[in-house]
C-alpha cells in the first residue's frame, strides 16, 4: 500500500515535471542573510544584509555592476562641471513599479527626506558632500536650500560642497536611492509594505514574515526586466552561522553571505568549488587612546605595533585568507594607489622587536616599571583569541601586561565612542570605494569616529587639500602623504586586512567576488 | 471559585505593575543604547533620532507616557525593527512559538508521564533502571548541542527533514525543533512523575483501594496518578509559559520566527521596547497559567479547596 502510494506520488510529480518543463520552471535564488533587516526604507538601512535586499529593489542614479564597479543606474548619464562641483544627471526613462514616472523631482524629494532633522536617519551624514545637506540635516537651513534641483523632469542638477572624485561611486549606495514621493505621502511609515510599497529596481517585495523569510519578486516595470533571469529571492535571517551552513550543504540555500571561519578548513576540503573568499574593503585595527598616557606617546604607540607579529594572527589564528595589514587604507581602494605602509614593514621580525624594545625603554618602561594597560574587545570569538595572542606577543617580548576586557558590543562602542577605553579592537568596511572612506576617520573634524583623538595639523591639512582639489592624480598623492604620517605616529594599529566569505551554490552564475562583496541579483542565473 | 478567581486577578494587577517598573528602569541602567553602534552618529543625528523617539526627555516622563501606552494597548514602536510595530512583532511571532512550544509540552506530558509511570511501577527493575538511565542523559544533554546533532543526521545526512527554516509552519519542518524542544521536558517529567508515583503508592489512600480489591489498573490510573500528578502540574505551569514564549536556543538554530529570540536581540540591541513587550506578555502569560495550574489542584487534590 506504501509503495503504491509512494509509486502514485512519484507519478504524479513525474507528471507535474512535465507539464511545468515545457513552460519555464520558476527560478528561486534562496539567500542566507545573516540578519534581520531593520526596515526595507532605505534611508533607515544601514547593515550590508539589508543592502543585499534593498539593493536589488530600489536604483540609485548610479549602481554596481556584476564586480561592483558603477555604472549608469536610473541616470543614463551625466555631466560634471571642470570645478568638478556641478553634477548634472539625464534620468533614464523608467517608471515605479506601480506605473508612475520616475522624474527628478522624486530624488530631490528622497534626498531632502533623508537629511530632514524629522527624519532622524543615522546614515544621513554620508551624503554630506552635497551643498547645505549638513545645515538642512542640523536644521540651520530649510530643505530647500539643499543644493539639489530638478532643472525639468528628468534633468537633476547636484552641487557638492568641494569636487568630490568618489561621488558617482557614492550615489550608489543607499543613502542615495529614490523612495516613492507619491506612496510616502500617502501611506506615510507604512509605505514598505508590501501592499502599498513601489520600486524603480529590478524586485518588488511580496512578502515579509519578520525572523521567518523576505520574498522579492520580478518586477516587470524594470527598464532593464528582459535581462533579469531569477523570478523569486527569498532572504532568510538566520545568523547562526554553523546552521546556515548546514542548510546550505542540504540544498535548502543557495547562497550563504557569511561562514563560521573556524569551518574554513573544512570547506576548504570539502566545498572548494563553493566556498568564496575574497578581499574586502575593511580594516581590523586597534585604535588607541592618545588622550591620555601611555598612548600619548608616540614611542609607545609605535613599540606595540611593532611587537605584533600580524601574520600569525592571520595565519594561525584566523586561518581564512586574511592579509595582514601595515597600513590603514587596505590595497585596491579606489582613488588611490598603493597605500603608504608603515616604515619598519620590510624588518624582519626580530629587528623590531629589539626595536620596539628601545623605543619602549626610550619612554621609561622596562622591566623595573612595565607597562600597563586594558585591552578592550566586544563579544566575538575571533576578537577574543585575536586579543589573546597580541597581549601574549606583547607580554613575552616586550613585558607589557595587558588586561584583557570584554564587554557586548553596544557598551564597547558607547566606550570608545566616549573615549572611555585604553587601547581597543575596531573595525572599518567602507561605505564606498575610495581611500578617503577610510583616512578620513582619522582626521580631527571627523569627532566621535575617530575614536583614538589623533589630532594632527599637517594630517589635516593634506586632506583638506585632497577633499578640494580637482586633480585626480595630486589628490591621491596628497592621501598618501597624509597615510604616511598616521602611519609614522600610528594612532591607530593596523592587524588585518578583511576578506569577504561567501558559500555560492555551482548552480549559481553571474555571482563575481569583488571588494565591495556586492553582489546584484539581476545578473545572476540558475542552473 | 468565582472569588478566588476574582482575587487573584486582582492581585495580578500590582505584580504587573512591579514588573513592568523594574524592567523598565533596570533596562535603562545597563550601559549602552538602541543607537550606539561602530560607527558614532554626529551629534546632530543623534538628537535628531533621540527627539524621533522621545528619548531626549526626562526618564521618569517617558515612563509615565510609556505605561500610558500600555494602557491603550500599544507597546510602542520597536527601536530597532522600524518596520514594524512591538504589537506587530509579538503578534507575528507568538502564533510560530505557541504552536511549536504547545506541541512539545504535550508531548512531553504525554510521554513524560507514561514513562515516569512506568518506572514506577517497575520500580528498581532493569527498565525502571533503563528508563531513568535515558532521562537523565536528555536533562543532561542541552538543546544545543541536541538540536544541531539532530539537523545534522535527520537534514545533511539523511535528507529526510529540512535543516531549518519555518516553511509557514508546514510539519516536517516543525518535528526536528518540537523534538528537541520536548526532549529535555520529557526527562524532566519523567523524573518528576516516578518520584512522586513511587510515594504515592505506598500512601494510605492507594492502600486502602488495592484493600478493597480494586483492578491494579483503576488503582493506577484513578487512585494513585491522581495524587502523583500534583508536583508535574505546579512543573507544568511555568514549563508551558517557557516553552509556548519560545526559546531563543531553538528558535536561532531552526530559523523560527517565535518571540524567543526577541529576548536576546531585543536585549543586545537595547530595543527598550521590544524587551519590555515581550517581557510583559511573558509575565501575562506566566500568571495566567499559575492561575490554571492552581485551578487543576483544586480538582486533583480535594485537601485544596478555593473558597
Amino acid at each position: 500500500m506504501l509503495l503504491k502510494n509512494f509509486r502514485r506520488a512519484a507519478l504524479g510529480f513525474g507528471l507535474a515535471v512535465a507539464l511545468t518543463g515545457g513552460a519555464q520552471a520558476e527560478k528561486v535564488l534562496r539567500v542566507g542573510n545573516m540578519g534581520e533587516p531593520e526596515s526595507l526604507d532605505p534611508h533607515f538601512v544601514q547593515g550590508v544584509w539589508e543592502n543585499r535586499i534593498v539593493g536589488n529593489m530600489f536604483l540609485g542614479l548610479t549602481t554596481e555592476d556584476a564586480s561592483a564597479t558603477p555604472i549608469p543606474g536610473a541616470a543614463e548619464s551625466w555631466t560634471i562641471s571642470d570645478d568638478g562641483k556641478t553634477y548634472t544627471f539625464k534620468l533614464r526613462d523608467h517608471s515605479w513599479s506601480d506605473g508612475t514616472p520616475v522624474t527628478a523631482g522624486d530624488f530631490v524629494y528622497s534626498l531632502r527626506r533623508i537629511l530632514l532633522p524629522e527624519t532622524a536617519a543615522e546614515y544621513a551624514s554620508l551624503l554630506f558632500p552635497i551643498e547645505n545637506a549638513q545645515q538642512v540635516n542640523s536644521g540651520e537651513v530649510p530643505a530647500d536650500k539643499l543644493s539639489v534641483r530638478a532643472v525639468d523632469d528628468k534633468t537633476l542638477e547636484v552641487k557638492l560642497v568641494g569636487p568630490t572624485p568618489f561621488f558617482l561611486e557614492q550615489l550608489t549606495h543607499y543613502t542615495a536611492f529614490p523612495v516613492p514621493r507619491h506612496l510616502i505621502e500617502k501611506h506615510g511609515q507604512a509605505w514598505t509594505k508590501p501592499e502599498n510599497i513601489a520600486v524603480n529596481g529590478p524586485y518588488t517585495l511580496k512578502n515579509w514574515v519578520p525572523n521567518d523569510q523576505i520574498t522579492l519578486i520580478r518586477n516587470d516595470k524594470f527598464y532593464d526586466a528582459a535581462n533579469v533571469k531569477i523570478d523569486t529571492v527569498v532572504y532568510y535571517p538566520q545568523e547562526d552561522r554553523t546552521a546556515v551552513q548546514k542548510r546550505f550543504r542540504a540544498g535548502e540555500i543557495d547562497w550563504a553571505a557569511d561562514f563560521a571561519s573556524d569551518q574554513f578548513e573544512w570547506l576548504k576540503s570539502n566545498l572548494s568549488d563553493e566556498t568564496r573568499v575574497a578581499p574586502y574593503l575593511g580594516i581590523y585595527y586597534y585604535p588607541m587612546n592618545l588622550r591620555k598616557p601611555p598612548f600619548d606617546d608616540k614611542r609607545v604607540r609605535q613599540a606595540l605595533s611593532m611587537a605584533i607579529d600580524r601574520e600569525i594572527i592571520t595565519d594561525k589564528v584566523l586561518k581564512t585568507g586574511e592579509l595582514p595589514a601595515y597600513s590603514f587604507v587596505p590595497p585596491g581602494a579606489g582613488g588611490y594607489g598603493n597605500p603608504s605602509m608603515v616604515s619598519w614593514m620590510d624588518e624582519p621580525y626580530s629587528a623590531r622587536l629589539e626595536k620596539a624594545k628601545a623605543l619602549l625603554a626610550e619612554a621609561g618602561y622596562g622591566p623595573g616599571n612595565p607597562l600597563k594597560f586594558t585591552l578592550s574587545y566586544n563579544t566575538s570569538e575571533n576578537h577574543k583569541r585575536i586579543a589573546i595572542a597580541i597581549a601574549s606577543m606583547w607580554k613575552q617580548h616586550l613585558g607589557v601586561e595587558t588586561e584583557l576586557f570584554n564587554s557586548e558590543v553596544k557598551v564597547h562602542y558607547r566606550a570608545l565612542n566616549s573615549a572611555d577605553f585604553s587601547i581597543a579592537r575596531a573595525g572599518w568596511i567602507a561605505d564606498y570605494n575610495d581611500a578617503q572612506n577610510f583616512l578620513y576617520l582619522l582626521e580631527t573634524r571627523t569627532g566621535p569616529n575617530n575614536y583614538s583623538g589623533f589630532s594632527n595639523s599637517e594630517f589635516d591639512k593634506l586632506m583638506v587639500e585632497a577633499g578640494t582639489t580637482g586633480d585626480m592624480d595630486m589628490r591621491s598623492s596628497l592621501m598618501a602623504k597624509a597615510e604616511a604620517i598616521a602611519m609614522e605616529e600610528q594612532p591607530v594599529i593596523p592587524i588585518y586586512y578583511y576578506v569577504s566569505k561567501n558559500l555560492v551554490s555551482d548552480r549559481l552564475t553571474g555571482w563575481e567576488p569583488n571588494a565591495k562583496d556586492v553582489h546584484r541579483v539581476r545578473y545572476m542565473d540558475l542552473k | 471559585m468565582i472569588a478566588f478567581l476574582i482575587r487573584r486577578l486582582a492581585s495580578a494587577i500590582p505584580t504587573l505593575l512591579v514588573i513592568i517598573t523594574v524592567a523598565f528602569f533596570m533596562m535603562r541602567v545597563a550601559p549602552g543604547g538602541p543607537f550606539d553602534e561602530d560607527r558614532a552618529l554626529a551629534p546632530d543625528i543623534e538628537a535628531n533620532i533621540l527627539r524621533a523617539y522621545n528619548l531626549d526627555k526626562p526618564l521618569v516622563e517617558q515612563y509615565f507616557d510609556y505605561v500610558g501606552n500600555l494602557l491603550r494597548g500599544d507597546f510602542g514602536p520597536s527601536y530597532k525593527i522600524r518596520d514594524f510595530d512591538v504589537n506587530d512583532l509579538i503578534l507575528a511571532g507568538f502564533p510560530a512559538s505557541l504552536q511549536l512550544g504547545g506541541t512539545a509540552i504535550l508531548l512531553a506530558v504525554i510521554l513524560g508521564i507514561s514513562f515516569g509511570t512506568l518506572a514506577a511501577l517497575r520500580q528498581n527493575q532493569a527498565s525502571d533502571y533503563a528508563i531513568m538511565t535515558v532521562a537523565m542523559i536528555g536533562i543532561a544533554v542541552p538543546n544545543f548541542v541536541m538540536a544541531p546533532l539532530l539537523t545534522l543526521v535527520f537534514g545533511v545526512y539523511l535528507s529526510l527533514l529540512p535543516v531549518a527554516g519555518w516553511g509557514g509552519g508546514a510539519l516536517e519542518n516543525k518535528l526536528l525543533p518540537v523534538i528537541a524542544l520536548a526532549l529535555p521536558q520529557v526527562a524532566y517529567i519523567a523524573r518528576l512523575t516516578r518520584g512522586s508515583m513511587v510515594e504515592v503508592l505506598s500512601a494510605n489512600y492507594v492502600r486502602t483501594a488495592r484493600a478493597k480489591g480494586l483492578r491494579e489498573q483503576v488503582v493506577v490510573l484513578r487512585h494513585a496518578l491522581k495524587g502523583a500528578l500534583l508536583p508535574v502540574v505546579s512543573y507544568l505551569g511555568p514549563a508551558t509559559a517557557g516553552l509556548v514564549t519560545g526559546s531563543v536556543v531553538i528558535e536561532t538554530i531552526f530559523d523560527i520566527p517565535g518571540i524567543g529570540r526577541y529576548f536576546v536581540q531585543g536585549a543586545l540591541n537595547r530595543d527598550y521596547t521590544l524587551v519590555m513587550g515581550v517581557m510583559i506578555f511573558y509575565a501575562v502569560l506566566i500568571i495566567a497559567l499559575n492561575l490554571l495550574v492552581d485551578m487543576i489542584y483544586g480538582f486533583l487534590d480535594p485537601k485544596v479547596r478555593h473558597g
